[in-house]
């Protein structure tokens, strides 16, 4: 087992391997990459203790840029492989690294459980609403009308939304942000980090090839002020230069609605505060197009998977003490032959 | 009455029938509690010293509607003061509790065997559903059987009178009554049923008096009632077996205490993953009680999941465990791979059942032989091991976690429905004798990679999450045979692919050279087999030798790699037969890696073999 070592702290660096990083120049995984082995540091976490899980996709390489343990398993199922390490070391600390295609179309499946379970580990969701790997198809969190190789009219299917799906799996932390935003990144995956449970974190990512620029209509710096909602526990969800617009609740559709503060009679009171741990608040927030909410949109920790599961077993050993095996093989009904 | 009358003193009856052995089946609806009673009377059986095999052959439905064919549940069982190998292969007593059983079951019946069917279940609308035209109690269709009909739901109706239950609930004890009155016929015991029936409805001491009554009913009316066929009874004198502490044990549990037994031995623990499947779903409800011994189950959203998570499990120190029946391990496949390609320990129980796609989920059958050596993309080979009988998959258990950690490799485990569902009666060994198989992690940084191999198994170093220093990134991709680095390079993945196939060959040296169970080492006629054939063909080997026959029966557990003078072996026989439950998948194997001129002899009807098919092919190609 572990030994918790004394070490001199780490920088960065310490998490970079000495693998040569094959992504596209310009792609924002590299940022994200940065960002990830500067936080490590950060939080003081100790390499040996930390896992990455990816499954398959442009992402998916981030494991082979940790100098930590990773794991580069098979499409889609990554968070499987992740519970399964949780189940037999819940110690490790467990991060995810999946990609829109890898998370939400072929491991759809896995992500919702995951989530669902609240196994202890951050799920990271690079969603570049494109196959990259795969050299360019639609990807199912593009938008209608995505022009690709296998969409060359373009796509009719519908997008999912990676937070309101996690929402709707009971993730009991979903988080928002973007891959070239590196201190509210940072501070979002720091956060992800000291939640215990299952915590995922959309980060919207461009792929410089296949689908560049598609989120510059939120994230461009002369557009993000009043296209981006930075949410903040407690305060209330002002967005835009000097911050004087806000969402105020609608209350006869039920939805945010943005408002100017100080015009039509609006004050500050008017503006919804932002209370993370409001499942119904972040559902509304996830469903804002414009501007996008960013930052920790839900955090309401709940137990988690393996705890409970390692509870069960202490429990169960507890009750049945001096159970050796020999005396599993013989209960219940037994009978003696004599010789 | 005393319930702890077991052999019949009255000098004025005439004294028993011995019997070597005898098959009996109890049939009736799935709500009829078959199973429970074939449980108890083997349990009985067992008691009484009997050597003993069981064949439970219950329909899919989980209540199918009553009265119906479809919902017919049987439950067989053989038993003899000889060495029992089989369920048998005809019945010589059947009992029918209502029409549907009896129309079922019927062809399983010896000529002259006895039939005892519920007289007061062979009610018109009963009789119309089971779809008989005529009463077969009435027509002379039976008359090649000696029936019996007793109006058992009345006799039970009054047996239990006293307890006031309501009508359904009473007919409910139909059971043990007719259990009661088969004790008698075989002079077994019937304390332990008494003993089970209050346990198990303690919170219902009107239920345990009423069905204890009906068993006693039962087994009196066999001691008063002058039945013109059994005037006696029967006795089945102990088997001469072994001295030493007996359990009755299913293949499902046999093999989950050996998974818990060689994680021991291996000092690790349990991650069980699985998704609930028939056959294969005894193994993960036997495990889910075994939390004390520190086994985690994890029922996973899917077969990909469930394997994923034990490949996750192992990867970070533990034995990760899956298990199956085919179609889920076709899922598992990709899965599997990247246990090869990773080189991870990984056990994988494939409970095998009647296919293909969704098959014939409560039938046996041994079709996925080629799956399981075969069965994935690329050159990626893993080891087979196959259980025999119930009893056998435990040591099969011990031998599958001992190969996976040993050479880092998953192990296919074939099992199938017939040995996971059946019992046996099981010497129960002392595990503290058992050779331990400690693994040993990788600790030592100096000179660690992932991938450099043990020069004598070729298995990389076990380097578990959370060891400082050993810090390494493994995946999916061709890996550099000296680093473990991602590499694309023409050369080392011929050599990597070569490697992979040498450390599975390499275990043949590991493995016990292949024995002959049955008949000499050279000879006439080898019959080869493998997996839960193994009753019927020693069976029938055993009884051709004690004609004179030149035959031999060589049964196979290590299903790949071979083992290393099995071609030798076969090579000794002027001709080898392969029966198996399947079009010939052992046989391609054995053509095709002995080149040997095999022959199959093959039943894909969702059945155990009987023991005279087997002599039949034999004497076939003894007399050609």
């Amino acid at each position: 087992m572990n030994v918790v070592r004394l070490s001199e702290k780490l920088v960065a660096k310490d998490f970079a391997t000495d693998q040569e990083v094959r992504w596209c120049p310009g792609c924002g995984d590299y940022a994200i990459l940065k960002v990830m082995q500067r936080t490590l540091a950060e939080i003081g976490a100790v390499r040996e203790n930390t896992v990455f899980v990816s499954g398959i996709g442009c992402a998916s390489r981030f494991p082979y840029y940790m100098a930590t343990y990773g794991f580069h398993t098979i499409h889609g199922r990554a968070p499987a492989v992740a519970t399964g390490i949780k189940l037999a070391r819940p110690e490790l600390d467990v991060w995810v690294v999946t990609g829109d295609g890898d998370g939400l179309s072929i491991g759809g499946n896995h992500l919702l459980h995951v989530l669902r379970r609240n196994v202890d580990l951050q799920v990271l969701l690079f969603n570049n609403e494109i196959y990259g790997l795969t050299k360019g198809q639609y990807s199912p969190t593009s938008r209608v009308g995505t022009r690709s190789p296998s969409t060359p009219t373009g796509s009719v299917e519908h997008p999912v939304s990676a937070a309101a799906f996690a929402l709707g799996a009971g993730a009991h932390f979903v988080a928002r942000s973007v891959d070239t935003m590196q201190k509210h990144l940072a501070e979002v995956l720091k956060r992800a980090h000291a939640h215990r449970g299952a915590s995922f974190v959309e980060i919207f990512q461009n792929c410089i090839v296949y689908n560049d620029g598609v989120f510059s209509d939120f994230t461009e710096k002369d557009v993000a002020d009043d296209a981006q909602i930075h949410v903040e526990h407690g305060r209330p969800l002002v967005f835009g230069e000097g911050k004087t617009r806000g969402l105020r609740l609608d209350p006869a559709k039920l939805i945010l609605e943005t408002v100017t503060i100080g015009a039509d009679g609006v004050s500050e009171a008017d503006v919804v505060v932002h209370d993370e741990t409001n499942r119904t608040l972040a559902t509304m927030l996830v469903a804002l197009e414009m501007p996008v909410a960013l930052g920790v949109l839900y955090c309401a920790p709940a137990p988690s998977y393996e705890t409970s599961i390692r509870e069960r077993i202490d429990e169960a050993k507890a009750s049945h003490p001096g159970d050796d095996l020999n005396a599993l093989l013989r209960r219940g009904h037994t009978w003696t032959v004599s010789g | 009455m005393s319930a702890n009358a077991t052999v019949d003193l009255d000098p004025a009856r005439p004294a028993r029938q011995e019997l070597e052995s005898a098959v009996v089946r109890f049939a009736g609806d799935s709500g009829d509690g078959m199973q429970l009673t074939g449980g108890q009377f083997t349990q009985s059986s067992a008691m009484a010293g009997n050597d003993l095999a069981t064949f439970p052959d219950f329909p899919a439905e989980i209540r199918a509607p009553i009265g119906t064919t479809f919902g017919v549940s049987a439950f067989q069982i053989n038993f003899g003061s000889r060495v029992i190998k089989t369920s048998g292969d005809s019945v010589d007593l059947l009992i029918a509790m209502n029409p549907a059983a009896l129309m079922v079951e019927i062809p399983n019946l010896r000529a002259g065997g006895m039939v005892i069917v519920d007289s007061g279940a062979f009610t018109e609308r009963n009789l119309h559903k089971a779809g008989y035209r005529t009463n077969p109690l009435e027509d002379g269709s039976l008359d090649k059987y000696r029936t019996i009909p007793i109006d058992i739901s009345k006799l039970t109706l009054d047996a239990v009178k006293e307890f006031g239950l309501s009508k359904k609930e009473a007919l409910r004890c139909r059971n043990l009554w007719t259990l009661g009155l088969v004790y008698w016929m075989y002079a077994r015991d019937r304390q332990t049923t008494i003993d089970w029936l209050s346990q198990k409805f303690a919170s219902r001491p009107d239920l345990a008096g009423a069905n204890a009554a009906a068993l006693n009913a039962g087994h009196a009316f066999g001691e008063t009632v002058e039945m013109s066929d059994v005037s006696a009874g029967f006795t089945v004198r102990p088997a001469d077996i072994a001295p030493g502490l007996y359990r009755a044990v299913t293949g499902g549990e046999a093999l989950a205490w050996g998974l818990v037994v060689g994680a021991d031995l291996a000092g690790l623990t349990v991650m069980f993953g699985s998704y609930p499947i028939t056959p294969a779903s005894a193994v993960l409800h036997t495990l889910s009680n075994l939390k004390h011994y520190g086994v985690i189950t994890f029922q996973a959203e899917d077969e990909i999941a469930a394997a994923c998570a034990a490949i996750g499990a192992s990867y970070a120190g533990s034995l990760g465990v899956t298990s199956s029946s085919g179609p889920g391990i076709a899922l598992k496949g990709e899965a599997i791979g990247l246990a090869v390609s990773t080189e991870l320990p990984l056990v994988v129980i494939n409970s095998q059942r009647a296919g293909p796609s969704t098959g014939m989920p409560t039938k046996t059958e041994q079709s996925d032989l080629h799956q399981a050596v075969f069965g994935r993309n690329a050159d990626s080979p893993v080891a087979v091991v196959s259980a025999r009988s119930p009893s056998d998959c435990f040591e099969v258990a011990i031998e599958a976690v001992r190969l996976a950690t040993k050479y880092m490799t998953p192990v296919i485990l074939l099992t199938d429905g017939y040995i996971a569902n059946a019992a046996e009666p099981w010497l129960i060994p002392d595990v503290d004798t058992l050779p331990p198989m400690p693994v040993k992690f990788r600790t030592d940084a100096e000179g660690f990679q992932p991938f450099l191999r043990d020069p004598a198994t070729l298995a990389r170093p076990w380097a578990v999450p959370g060891t400082p220093g050993l810090e390494h990134r493994i995946g999916g991709l061709e890996k550099d045979y000296d680093s473990g680095h991602i590499s694309y390079d023409p050369v080392n993945h011929e050599r990597m692919t070569q490697a992979r196939m040498d450390k599975i060959a390499g275990i043949a040296d590991d493995i016990p050279r292949q024995a002959v169970e049955e008949g000499g080492e050279r000879g006439r006629l080898a019959v080869v087999g493998w997996g839960s054939t193994y009753g019927p063909i020693n069976r029938a080997v055993n009884r051709l030798r004690g004609e004179g026959l030149d035959v031999s029966h060589i049964h196979i557990r290590h299903i790949w790699p071979l083992p290393r003078n099995l071609c030798d072996l076969l090579g000794g026989f002027e001709q080898v037969l392969v029966p198996e439950l399947n079009t010939g998948q052992l046989l391609t194997l054995l053509r095709s890696e002995c080149l040997v001129p095999a022959e199959g002899l093959n039943k894909i009807s969702g059945q155990p073999f009987k023991i005279a098919e087997i002599e039949t092919a034999i004497r076939a190609r003894m007399e050609a």
